[in-house]
């Protein structure tokens, strides 16, 4: 990582010594320049790529936003720290003539720099805010500065451990779990923990707040490809919780330059359009803006498969929404004891 | 039973006991009219001559006065005029109604009213006689005299008769007044200010009582060509007038008075004019009756094919001394606009007028004046300082144009200059601080003022461009050594050498535009 930070200074530094305002190439990012590559499931870059060039008056300020955030970059590799996405933005608020207008501006910066280095910002330590966790019988070993080679189980916080820097950079040693069950919701999450729905189904509980953090997806990922864990998604039925579990399995498009995020084989497991019926769950009426969305999921190539088709045309039928809580109809140990088994065993 | 005592008075009389009409109404405001009087009869009195005016003005206190309020002073200004004939002087400046300017052309006084006015101001708050010396180009005459204002004329208390070794020729005078200068010292200064920026071509120099020295040097020796005297157009005449002339002007017929006595009436004018006034052409003018005259004055007002008056009597200043006279008072520098705009002449009931305007704006401005509008008003090269909310041209800058059209916001640091010059100034009152909006004036003044607004918006937009390119070279200033720095600690390398590309961006004006050319932008983000 530090190689290609230096890397990139080289470039810049070589291209001023030759007295030339500096450029880099990088991938377009725009929207028409990703597509949805069907081989890998996921959404990518296309071709097209663009020149970042100092001599351009709109450029030079990205442009230096830039190099600075490699230099910051930099800085937290070769001292082993870590930062977020905030931090980085209020850093930067430091710099005279760096300082961005918003985090927003310094994010999609930040996102720049994880295209020209063509590496995740977690790889140059700058993390988001952490809000997802995880809970289940894993034993990791920290790799962080002052926690190198402490192990703990994940079980040892009934809580749920959150999903920061050192879990994604820790060693995962053993799981005697044979599945990763990843729940929208906090509440949801909670309640799981507190009726031992890991013991029942010898599962590792990841809970994403909404959609998830990329950390959140690489660990995903991560478990399931060194582990083999299959993956199952239990979200709310509308259109939001479907996009939730969709982006796990096939990825962002905020994210096309990036590998190692989607988890493609994951499964969604509910709650399903045709599980209100079948379950005579209470709803809400779908609002305008879920139709908007609904049609919108319908047009976007990750949901070509005919299971998603059904899915949404379920919901735009019944023209109602369900969530997970409404399962505590039948009593709050319903959806461990009765519904998740039944869903499991499919 | 009692009969009430009738009485005439003198003019004199009059205007001493109507004071407060010709602008004498206190201390401060007193001196103020004093000052303005003597001077542009000094300026007058040079213009005639040919000469660019130099003007001296000291004001003194006398000495060992109490600490009151209002203040005795002694006004002294001298000129390099025509100077007064010896024969003359007690009756400019100890008689109302005396004076060289009863006639028809642009003048800055009418009557010879102002000077009197202020020697009998003098008088009656001090009871010290008035000091005048006055040559011609020969010897040096000096009195010292006072009005007897029952009686309409000069007491002559001394007259010294001089050598003049340098040829001095001009007026020089001195009153004793009651003033009140603390109050009045922004003004006055303003006063002299705005007069130096509508005769360019003055040397003024002031004194005042503080021994403070003002100079308000001239800017140019080109002086506008002087007005001539017309005839009265007949639209302008009233009944008064047109007795007097009848009194004083020999003519054999109707006919024959009105061609020799008016501007632009030739025979047949004449003719078809008598008769819509039915009058027979062969009437001998002394014969005319009352109600004749009140029929002929009233029918110039409504025959509409007179001529329009001759505008030779009128003396504008001119675009370029204008602009000479503004540069150099507002001290305006290259990178301020300015247009001056002189209109053609115009008429309001009978009287040629023309008016003048400036439009002035820019950095200077904004330093001097701040932002919105401010408003320089002159009639007949007098600046107007009073009562400024009252006039035409107030309203024809703040309510007649829509500002907007030319790109100039509220807060845009704005000078508007007027001159209206005309043989009869359509003021409100005798203290000649404001003018009447008569329709046709208004008109003028608001074309005049658009005529000369229109260059703004280039200015603006020049001045946009030219502060976005200057902004746009910043940026690259800003952000080119931040690339540099933060580039060389990536690499773990000494900062590079960017002086080259610094320099192909370097923010100097007005050389932006040269150096824009070689930094070619790239507009777009290119695809490859």
């Amino acid at each position: 990582m530090e190689r290609s930070l230096t890397q990139l200074g080289n470039l810049i530094y070589d291209q001023i010594n030759n007295q030339e305002f500096p450029w880099i190439h990088m991938q377009s990012r725009s929207t028409d320049n990703i597509v949805y590559d069907a081989n890998i499931r996921q959404y990518v870059l296309g071709p097209r790529m663009i020149r970042r060039h100092s001599r351009n008056i709109r450029h030079i300020r990205p442009f230096t936003q830039l190099i600075w955030t490699a230099w910051f970059a930099k800085e937290l590799v070769t001292q082993r720290k870590t930062s977020t996405l905030r931090e980085t933005y209020y850093s930067a608020r430091g710099q005279r003539d760096i300082e961005y207008s918003d985090q927003t501006e310094s994010d999609n910066i930040i996102t720049d720099l994880e295209v020209a280095l063509n590496r995740a910002r977690e790889e140059f330590n700058i993390f988001p805010a952490e809000r997802s966790s995880i809970f289940g019988d894993l034993t990791i070993e920290y790799t962080v500065p002052g926690y190198e080679g402490r192990r703990t189980n994940l079980t040892d916080h009934p809580d749920g451990v959150m999903i920061g820097p050192a879990i994604t950079s820790s060693e995962f040693l053993e799981t005697t779990a044979d599945k990763v069950l990843v729940i929208e919701k906090g509440a949801m999450f909670n309640r799981l923990v507190e009726e031992r729905a890991h013991e029942k189904f010898n599962a590792l509980l990841i809970q994403t707040a909404g959609q998830s953090p990329r950390s959140t997806r690489a660990i995903i990922n991560r478990l399931h490809e060194d582990y083999d864990l299959p993956v199952y998604i239990f979200t709310d039925a509308d259109p939001w919780g479907l996009h939730i579990a969709m982006v796990i399995i096939s990825g962002s498009a905020n994210a096309a330059h990036l590998r190692g995020l989607a988890t493609p084989d994951a499964k969604w497991i509910g709650v399903l359009g045709s599980d209100i019926v079948n379950y005579k769950l209470p709803t809400e009426p779908l609002t305008e803006y879920d139709h908007k969305r609904l049609h919108e999921l319908k047009a976007d190539p990750r949901y070509d498969d005919p299971f998603w088709q059904e899915e949404l045309d379920i919901l735009l039928e019944i023209e109602q929404k369900a969530e997970l809580e409404a399962f505590s109809r039948y009593g709050l140990t319903y959806i461990v004891d009765e519904y998740l088994p039944a869903k499991l065993q499919q | 039973m009692s009969q009430p005592e009738y009485q005439s008075i003198s003019p004199s009389d009059f205007f001493y006991r109507n004071r407060e009409i010709a602008g004498f109404s206190n201390p401060s405001r007193a001196t103020y009219t004093a000052v303005r009087e003597l001077i542009e009869n000094s300026l007058d009195a040079a213009e005639t001559r040919l000469v660019p005016p130099e003007i001296y003005l000291r004001i003194s206190e006398v000495a060992d006065q109490k600490d009151t309020e209002t203040k005795i002073y002694i006004l002294r200004v001298e000129d390099n005029g025509t100077g007064v004939p010896a024969e003359h002087v007690p009756k400019v400046f100890g008689q109302v109604f005396y004076g060289s300017k009863y006639e028809l052309k642009q003048a800055r006084g009418t009557f010879g009213l102002g000077g009197t006015m202020a020697v009998m101001y003098g008088q009656i708050t001090t009871h010290e006689p008035v000091k005048i010396a006055s040559s011609t180009g020969g010897k040096i005459h000096e009195f010292v005299m006072n009005i007897d204002i029952q009686n309409n004329r000069a007491n002559i208390f001394k007259h010294t008769v001089k050598e003049n070794p340098t040829k001095w020729r001009g007026t020089a005078i001195e009153i004793q007044m009651d003033g009140d200068y603390s109050r009045i010292m922004y003004r006055l200064i303003e006063y002299l200010k705005q007069t130096a920026m509508v005769v360019p071509y003055a040397d003024i120099t002031y004194v005042d009582p503080r021994g403070r020295l003002y100079k308000f040097e001239r800017g140019t020796t080109k002086m506008p060509p002087l007005p001539e005297s017309v005839l009265p157009h007949p639209h302008g005449v009233d009944v008064e007038t047109f007795k007097r002339l009848i009194a004083t002007k020999k003519a054999k017929n109707i006919k024959d008075f009105m061609m020799d006595n008016f501007q632009g009436v030739g025979a047949i004018t004449a003719e078809r004019f008598l008769e819509m006034a039915e009058i027979s052409q062969k009437t001998k003018p002394k014969k005319l009756t009352p109600e004749d005259i009140v029929r002929i004055v009233r029918t110039t007002k409504e025959y509409n094919k007179f001529k329009r008056p001759i505008a030779s009597c009128l003396s504008p200043i001119g675009e370029e001394l204008l602009e000479t006279g503004i540069t150099k008072e507002l001290a305006l520098t290259e990178e301020d606009y300015i247009k001056v705009v002189t209109r053609k002449p115009s008429t309001y009931l009978g009287y040629p007028f023309i008016v003048e305007a400036a439009v002035v704006t820019g950095r200077t401005i904004r330093k001097t004046h701040g932002s919105g509008i401010t408003l320089y008003r002159f009639a007949n090269r007098i600046p107007l300082l009073f009562d400024e909310g009252s006039g035409v041209i107030w309203k024809a800058a703040n309510k007649n144009i829509n500002w907007k059209t030319y790109r100039i916001e509220s807060d845009t640091p704005l000078v508007i200059v007027v001159h209206i010059c005309s043989t009869k100034i359509p003021y409100k009152s005798v203290g000649k601080e404001f003018m009447a909006d008569q329709p046709e004036v208004e008109k003028e003044v608001t074309n005049a003022i658009r005529e000369a607004a229109r260059g703004v918006r280039g200015f603006m937009s020049r001045r946009h461009r030219i502060a976005r390119e200057k902004r746009r070279l910043n940026i690259f200033n800003k952000f080119l050594p931040k690339i540099a720095e933060f580039s060389a600690r990536l690499a773990e390398r000494e900062p590079p050498n960017i002086d080259k590309l610094l320099s192909l961006v370097s923010a100097d004006i007005p050389e932006v535009e040269k150096k824009l050319e070689e930094v070619p932008e790239i507009v777009e983000e290119s695809s490859e």
